[in-house]
């Protein structure tokens, strides 16, 4: 739906192109991220770039299920950030 | 679909692509671990939130528009959380801060 308008489509299709890049470049953090904090803080951001990329993906195919898409991407995006920390200082203590 | 609601539409995308593109200098740029949670929490909410007002702009506020609020919502609530879990566990595993004269509060300066 949105190709047919001229002055929003080339403004999406610019976020979609500059959201890929960045989150791109978050992987950079993930690999060489000097400890384990650093990359659960990128992948974290990684999350939230996906979200931004499902919603601009429903703002360009003018399909709403994908802003659906984005909240569960959000959601699981959550609950591995906080798996992933309290694994963090258990994995310490038990070592 | 007139002209006001797509200039809307595209300065939210605009406005959240550059808050986006904010964070992710601030994490690749920044020194620390604590500096970089900073910089993501806060600049990358916002462009999200500021792409997801875009999307509820655009669908109107009933099926996918109300569906990007409660997104909105859930973003501001969880993100705070997850970053100070994630600071949390930098602290216990005994991340140091960057510089010579930052200390945490109730050290002992030497």
């Amino acid at each position: 739906m949105a190709s047919d308008l001229a002055l929003l489509g080339p403004v999406v299709d610019a976020g979609l192109i500059l959201a890929a890049a960045l989150t791109l470049l978050a992987g950079y953090r993930v690999i060489k991220g000097p400890t384990v904090p650093d990359r659960v803080v990128a992948l974290d951001t990684i999350g939230t770039n996906v979200v931004a990329i499902a919603v601009l993906f429903a703002l360009d195919s003018g399909q709403g299920l994908f802003v659906t898409v984005s909240l569960v991407l959000a959601i699981i995006g959550f609950i591995s950030t906080i798996a992933v920390s309290q694994y963090v200082i258990e994995g310490d203590i038990i070592e | 679909m007139n002209e006001i609601h797509q200039l809307v539409v595209a300065a939210l995308v605009v406005v959240g692509s550059f808050f986006l593109l904010v964070g992710t200098v601030g994490l690749l740029r920044l020194p620390d671990v604590y500096n970089r949670m900073h910089a993501t929490s806060k600049a990358t909410t916002l462009g999200a939130s500021s792409l997801l007002l875009a999307g509820f702009v655009y669908y109107g506020p009933q099926g996918a528009g109300l569906t990007s609020l409660v997104g909105i919502v859930f973003l501001f609530l969880t993100a705070p959380t997850g970053a100070h879990l994630i600071s949390r566990s930098a602290q216990k595993m005994g991340v140091p801060l960057f510089g010579k004269e930052a200390k945490w509060p109730g050290e002992e300066s030497d």
